[in-house]
């Protein structure tokens, strides 16, 4: 391969880093009204009165906007296909407030200040109502969050409101009972994860205006601009035909982008006064009032043999999905899908539970989606039953997990809120990455642990992953090319480039497939007028699904090319080649600028475009197996990371580099899950860590060493055997790293962050016992 | 108040408000590479550079800057270049929203330091935080960045 699995720089890394305008923000128009919200100072209350009166009156302020203002319709903003898995639960303002920073009522006004002094000018009466604040006890409680008739499932998700559940499944394998009584060895333990913010660096923003043919254009930062388009359509009842949704450059967004956000509120102003206007979020209102990480319980039973044969998993989960029930369903699912087929061997499976309401900040898409949450609880039980077995660790999952060839029942029955696909492991070199990761942490070396000099003790601990590869049946990708005079090419995707490097790898599959330098492909992106269709940037899938359309674009237009050319050369096109800068046959030779001045200026002329699109049939898995090695101050409790060695299955890569630090980026926010980010609520329902000095992401002091690698993988299904690789990175660190310090200290933690003070508890805790 | 700053080489009369930070200053003026980031002076995103030393422009009032110079990322334009290079090569630019406040860093931490350490360079980088790269790959482009001369 020429130009797919090679390292080349982005193709809009340069122009970014020089400062070249691109991103949502830099593109409002320059008289944008400044759009502000009021949000609730309470987590649940009723909205008696707003008089906005005074707010209306002030000079510079053009329009103020509450729940009056628009028809009642139930939506959700969590930025899926269509019709989604999330209850449709909210509306774009509401007579009731749910958690504090939920939308009361919004201004547009000239600036800054008279926007802020226009905010502090409504006038705002609640009754305010006890919240749910505990999400162990909102099942059945008596304060019921989302008593509005209006609201509903798409379909069957077990949404049952009057109960505070957004949604519910069960699965059952086999009889799970029967199979854990027949075991030698059973453990039972839970484990809690705990909400995390995404903190993208570019905070959410959108802005509107009316174009010179009288439609509406949205600039948002999404990942998913062609649902936005349609949700606002849907909410707003504007015509699809009026909108038009373009994706610029976008800050980060790991999944917190998905879902829809300011877009209602400058569309909603911009088509009422005409004029353009534009949301930047605070990063308060980021942390506050956009999405986290759905926090969960795991209840887990494990069985085995006394040969290490793992033969039962019974898993119960209850997750809480805050406010609103954006991806209750669909990350709930993940968490059993996408983490339990890793050991396909066993005789049955059991999973199950439900997924709450509280008065917190909802919970939505981000990166892992229940994966992470499912991996944490798995893979630290896994170690857990291993000590009980007194079987190694890694021999453990050598006998138990899935190798290439197999399969796992739960493929079939667990899709994303729907049934699954029935799939093959036709690419899984977990054995390899598991054997090369040991290699590269140094196991045998140093597993267990050692003590140091200095009293501190140096450990490993290790976990294996999988995700997926898009949402099979559901997730479309399209591509379109067209060649231009001089015979370079435009490719324009729906797909949506949010810095993981996808115009740049989607040019590198279009360019090997049509022989000819990347350079002479330009990639255009995300907007809903100029680009093909496609689902978004999440589950996965712009490698696999993105990736399989553009090949298929990119093989049609070398075809018509070579047909083309054959008709200029006068040859059987049976007889004529194309290698990338000439049609060839028979001694005869046009270049592509030959044919395509020809096609353009002179004879048979003609446009040449070629659109295919691509929907999965089924959603390969990238593995991977994750081994850490951390220090421990016994005297602290606290954790300083070592080393980080991961091993990864996601097929060809693409663009190695690019790969490469999309696992670095994941473990990072997974390391960052495991031991220093924690979102807390006081007591009465208000984000303690709703700024980037109280919730602290992993800086540079602290990750100093990675090593990743990749596995030596095909996945016959990928555009030229790559499987996706974007969230694959997040699952291993926070159970890798419970393992780790469990063999360091013999303290095990189950409920995520590993802070110090739990770790020094624990030790104190141990050395009373003895 | 009237306010004379140096940007990038060229002298400009500013109007500002006595409590406006110079981020705003620059962004409304047309900068847009300095961006905002946390509000809180925690990520380093809106760094520019006064006289030469890395400030963060959130919490920078415009009125100080007053007869200094500031440069933005469009003022190294060779460097950001070179920069842009190193990262593109180990696929550590991601979404490229905190980067020209990581170039404007590297250029005044390749003037401030001599052969820095792996710890004092991430020392000197720590208040650029980074959400995408996982910083291990950044700092391999930065090594490199370090060796031209």
């Amino acid at each position: 391969m020429k130009y797919v699995n090679k390292i080349r720089p982005s193709v809009d890394g340069k122009g970014l880093m020089m400062g070249k305008p691109g991103y949502t923000d830099d593109l409002a128009d320059i008289n944008s009204l400044i759009v502000k919200v009021l949000r609730s100072p309470y987590p649940y209350a009723k909205i008696l009165k707003i008089n906005k009166e005074k707010a209306e009156k002030l000079d510079g302020v053009e329009c103020v906007l509450t729940h009056k203002d628009f028809k009642r319709i139930p939506m959700t903003r969590a930025g899926q296909g269509y019709p989604e898995p999330s209850p449709h639960d909210k509306f774009i303002l509401d007579d009731h407030v749910r958690h504090i920073g939920d939308e009361v009522a919004a201004v547009a006004a000239a600036d800054n200040e008279t926007a802020d002094k226009a905010l502090a000018l409504l006038e705002v009466e609640y009754e305010v109502l006890e919240p749910v604040l505990n999400y162990e006890n909102a099942y059945e409680n008596k304060i019921i969050i989302h008593p509005e008739p209006e609201i509903h499932e798409m379909f069957p998700i077990g949404f049952e409101p009057k109960k505070n559940v957004a949604a519910a499944y069960m699965m059952n394998v086999g009889d799970v009972s029967k199979t854990l009584k027949e075991c030698d060895v059973v453990i039972e333990e839970s484990f809690y994860t705990q909400a995390q913010a995404h903190v993208m660096m570019e905070p959410h923003t959108a802005n509107a205006r009316i174009d010179f043919q009288g439609r509406l254009v949205i600039y948002s930062s999404t990942q998913t601009p062609f649902h936005v388009r349609r949700i606002l359509s849907q909410t707003m009842e504007y015509p699809l035909s009026k909108i038009r949704v373009i994706k610029p450059r976008i800050g980060g967004g790991y999944g917190g982008k998905q879902c829809l956000h300011g877009e209602f509120l400058v569309a909603a102003v911009t088509l009422r006064t005409g004029k353009p206007s534009k949301i930047v979020y605070t990063r308060k209102e980021v942390f506050e009032s956009t999405f986290s990480r759905h926090p969960m319980r795991f209840d887990i039973k494990l069985g085995a043999m006394k040969d290490g044969t793992l033969k039962g998993i019974d898993v119960e989960v209850l997750s809480d999905t805050g406010a609103y029930g954006e991806h209750a369903l669909t990350v709930f699912m993940v968490a059993g899908s996408k983490v339990f087929p890793l050991y396909n061997k066993v005789d049955s499976v059991r999973f199950g539970g439900k997924v709450v309401y509280t008065n917190h900040t909802p919970a939505g898409a981000f990166r892992g989606y229940g994966a992470i949450q499912g991996n944490y609880a798995l893979e630290s039980a896994v170690d857990m039953l291993c000590e009980k077995l007194g079987i190694d660790p890694i021999e453990f999952r050598n006998k138990n997990m899935i190798k290439e060839g197999e399969t796992s029942p739960i493929f079939a029955i667990m899709g994303e809120g729907t049934e699954g696909t029935a799939m093959n492991m036709e690419s899984c070199k977990l054995e390899y990455c598991v054997k090369r990761g040991t290699e590269l942490i140094g196991w045998n070396e140093k597993y267990p642990k050692k003590v140091m000099a200095d009293g501190k003790i140096r450990s490993v601990g290790m976990a294996i992953a999988m995700q997926g590869s898009g949402i099979p049946y559901i997730d479309m990708g399209s591509a379109m090319i067209k060649l231009n005079d001089d015979g370079f090419f435009n490719l324009m995707v729906g797909a949506t480039e949010l810095g993981q490097g996808s115009d740049t790898i989607l040019g590198q599959i279009a360019a090997e497939s049509l022989g000819v330098d990347p350079d002479k492909v330009i990639i255009y992106s995300s907007d809903s007028d100029l680009t093909p269709f496609d689902t978004g940037a999440y589950a996965s899938s712009t490698t696999y699904v993105s990736g399989n359309a553009v090949k298929r674009t990119a093989d049609k237009m070398r075809e018509m090319i070579i047909e083309e050319g054959a008709k200029a050369l006068g040859t059987p096109v049976s007889e004529t080649d194309f290698d990338g800068s000439s049609i060839k046959s028979n001694g005869k030779k046009i270049t592509l600028s030959e044919l395509s001045n020809r096609l353009y200026y002179s004879e048979d002329q003609k446009q040449l475009v070629a659109v295919e699109s691509y929907v999965g049939t089924k959603s390969p898995p990238p593995f991977m197996a994750g081994f850490v090695e951390i220090e421990v101050d016994p005297g602290t409790g606290k954790i300083e990371l070592i080393d980080y060695a991961a091993v990864v299955d996601c097929g060809t890569t693409i663009n190695p580099a690019l790969a490469r630090v999309q696992v670095e980026g994941g473990l990072v926010q997974g390391i960052g899950m495991a031991i220093y980010e924690d979102v807390v609520y006081s007591s009465s329902g208000g984000l303690i860590t709703n700024n980037m000095m109280n919730y602290r992401i992993p800086t540079r002091k602290e990750i100093t060493n990675m090593h990743v690698e990749f596995a030596d993988s095909f996945e016959p299904s990928g555009p030229y055997g790559a499987k996706s690789v974007g969230e694959i990175g997040i699952d291993t660190p926070p159970a890798a790293i419970a393992n780790a310090l469990y063999n360091a200290v013999g303290v095990r933690i189950q409920e995520l962050p590993i802070t110090p003070e739990k770790v020094l508890m624990g030790i104190i805790k141990q050395k009373d016992k003895e | 108040m009237k306010t004379k700053i140096n940007v990038n080489g060229t002298m400009k009369t500013f109007e500002v408000k006595p409590d406006e930070y110079l981020l705003d200053t620059l962004k409304n003026s047309g900068y847009v590479s300095v961006r905002r980031g946390c509000d809180t002076t925690s990520c380093g995103v809106c760094t520019v550079l006064l006289d030469g030393n890395p400030i963060a422009s959130c919490s920078y009032l415009s009125c100080r800057a007053d007869e200094h110079s500031v440069t933005t990322v469009e003022g190294i334009p060779e460097d950001a270049a070179l920069i842009a290079d190193f990262f593109g090569h180990e696929g550590a630019d991601q979404c490229g929203y905190c980067n020209p406040s990581m170039a404007l860093t590297l250029y005044a931490m390749k003037r401030e330091l001599k052969n820095p350490s792996d710890d004092e360079i991430r020392t000197y980088l720590v208040g650029n935080l980074c959400r995408c790269s996982g910083y291990v790959a950044q700092h391999r482009a930065i090594r490199a960045y370090l060796e031209v001369e």
